[in-house]
């Protein structure tokens, strides 16, 4: 079975963005970038299917600018077989990018799409369920367990509250939750590999999909501060404050 | 136009984030419909039929619609979205997980996770794990949006009823199928709309010592939370993370427990009203967002507190 795996490159999960002076935007000058978590755990799942002997390809596949290609090699150095290039600048929407996966969908042809539940950038959430609605096939998202049964994918899925199974008819597509796995780091030599695994370029006129925006960013703020609180020396102080200075105890 | 609100619910209780989203809705037009999707679900939907503002409930009461798998829930959206200006839900699990699909077919953008109405069209949400706000303007005929329940206050419930109107639509489909699920059955209040939360980070050191944190919680009538190192050292389940990737919750009292306040611990928990952080190390970033701060040995707070309380 083929396994596509979308990626995105984004901002490393580790850094604190700042609002641009002329609030339009972030600034992201000089600024790491990354595989997004999400889609690393997805890359991850895939490579243990196909190391189960149940998956036969991995192919990674991004939407992105030149750069973008950086996040492809490294989901090869994980073990994706080969990738997908399709060059695009500029932010596009999620709905935009489900198009352009549709497209690629539609000419790999794979059993399942992995990709992570959501973006540490514009934290939309939707790409793998809009996805899923364009190929019309089934979901599980915000999985914590994948498992391949019978032509089926058994997802357990994070839901408010717990936990919920589907079975899903193949070909599927899966969202990844946090806990579905740990994903490994790319040693040397793979990494050395990575470099001659084949990258195909693509572009959205080449995939017949015109990319569309119909959201408009006016403006980008910085979120109301909080001030610096006090220091109390001892439970009793706290409560003490909880109860005569907050007021949020009675 | 009017605009259609998603009940969340469980198919006997409507739950209240249903109140909040209502609240947005209201902002962008006056007309509110909600559509309550289930099976055995009338109490839903007369619980709907009471919150002000709401002037109409559909309801799509069948077997198919029991487990609202958004492989079903998306035809029943579709059939009736002409009707519509927008769509709204509740930024849960649920609603996150059935919208953008609606929003996909109907050929739309989703915005998503939106924390302030400034005109009909227009829609301020978080990005970058909240530490930027984003103003988007959006150019689509529906607007499909989802709704961070925290950021809007449940409207309340008036005498009058609104008018409840039975949908007959059926959708079926066979390529996904509901298993099981496993729903905690903790007595205590749910995370989203809790009014105090008591969280515990890796500080807390074992899946046992999480029972001490659990104490005082039901000492205040407080919802449980965690953040992610807690939960990825298996201390409690990920339904508790609050977080960029977890809850979002705005409780009236926070109180943050061995949490050292990773900017993604942040992101979900620092609109509370009051946050309070107890902690070992007087360098931890949660002090810097901190009403009230306790540097100290959370072993012995934490007894002290439940105690005095």
């Amino acid at each position: 079975m083929k396994i596509l795996v979308p990626i995105k490159r984004v901002v490393d999960a580790n850094i604190k963005v700042r609002v641009a002076a002329d609030n339009t935007g972030v600034d992201l000058n000089n600024v790491k970038m990354s595989m997004n978590p999400f889609c690393e755990i997805a890359v991850e799942e895939a490579v243990r299917l196909k190391e189960q002997g149940i998956a036969t390809e991995v192919i990674a596949v991004t939407v992105g600018e030149d750069k973008a290609q950086e996040q492809l090699r490294t989901a090869m150095a994980l073990g994706a077989d080969r990738s997908i290039w399709i060059e695009q600048s500029g932010a596009v929407e999620p709905l935009a990018i489900a198009k352009l996966l549709q497209a690629v969908v539609e000419k790999e042809a794979p059993d399942l799409v992995i990709l992570g539940k959501q973006s540490i950038d514009g934290d939309n959430n939707q790409v793998g369920q809009m996805l899923a609605a364009l190929c019309d096939m089934p979901q599980g998202t915000f999985a914590f367990k994948l498992l391949i049964e019978d032509g089926r994918a058994i997802v357990s899925r994070e839901v408010d509250g717990g936990e919920q199974v589907v079975s899903l008819a193949l070909p599927a597509i899966v969202t990844t939750d946090l806990r579905l796995n740990e994903p490994r780091y790319a040693k040397l030599p793979d990494i050395m590999k990575a470099k001659k695994k084949p990258v195909e370029h693509m572009t959205p006129e080449a995939l017949g999909v015109t990319v569309k925006s119909s959201l408009k960013t006016l403006s980008v703020s910085e979120p109301q501060g909080r001030s610096a609180g006090v220091m109390v020396g001892s439970a009793g102080e706290l409560v003490e404050k909880l109860r005569h200075e907050a007021k949020v105890l009675s | 136009m009017s605009v259609l609100v998603i009940a969340e619910h469980s198919n006997l209780t409507l739950n209240p984030v249903t109140g909040s989203v209502i609240r947005a809705a209201g902002l962008i037009d006056s007309e509110v419909h909600v559509l309550v999707a289930g099976t055995g679900c009338q109490a839903v939907a007369a619980a709907a039929a009471q919150y002000q503002g709401v002037t109409k409930v559909l309801l799509a009461d069948n077997p198919v619609y029991e487990h609202q798998l958004p492989e079903t829930l998306t035809g029943l959206l579709l059939a009736i979205s002409d009707n519509y200006a927008a769509i709204l839900a509740a930024a849960s699990t649920g609603g996150k997980n059935l919208l953008p699909r609606v929003a996909a077919l109907l050929d739309v953008a989703q915005i998503s996770d939106i924390v302030d109405v400034h005109s009909a069209n227009t829609f301020v949400r978080p990005i970058y794990a909240g530490n930027a706000l984003a103003m988007v303007e959006s150019s689509d005929a529906i607007k499909v949006i989802t709704v961070r329940t925290s950021a809007f206050d449940e409207v309340e419930k008036g005498e009058a009823s609104a008018l409840i109107e039975p949908l007959d639509k059926v959708i079926t489909q066979d390529k996904s199928q509901f298993v099981s699920e496993n729903l905690s059955t903790s007595e205590r209040p749910e995370l989203a709309g809790a009014a105090i939360v008591v969280s515990g980070g890796r500080g807390l050191g074992s899946a046992e010592n999480f029972h001490l944190l659990e104490k005082l919680a039901d000492k205040l009538g407080a919802a449980v939370g965690a953040s992610r190192a807690a939960v990825d050292a298996g201390y409690v389940g990920n339904d508790l993370q609050v977080g960029q990737t977890g809850k979002i919750v705005a409780p009236d009292l926070y109180i943050a427990v061995g949490i050292s306040g990773a900017i993604q611990h942040l992101a979900g928990m620092k609109d509370s009203k009051v946050i309070v952080a107890i902690n070992n190390d007087a360098d931890a970033p949660i002090f810097q967002v901190a009403d009230y701060g306790l540097v100290a040995d959370l072993f012995q707070v934490l007894p002290e507190l439940e105690a005095l309380l």
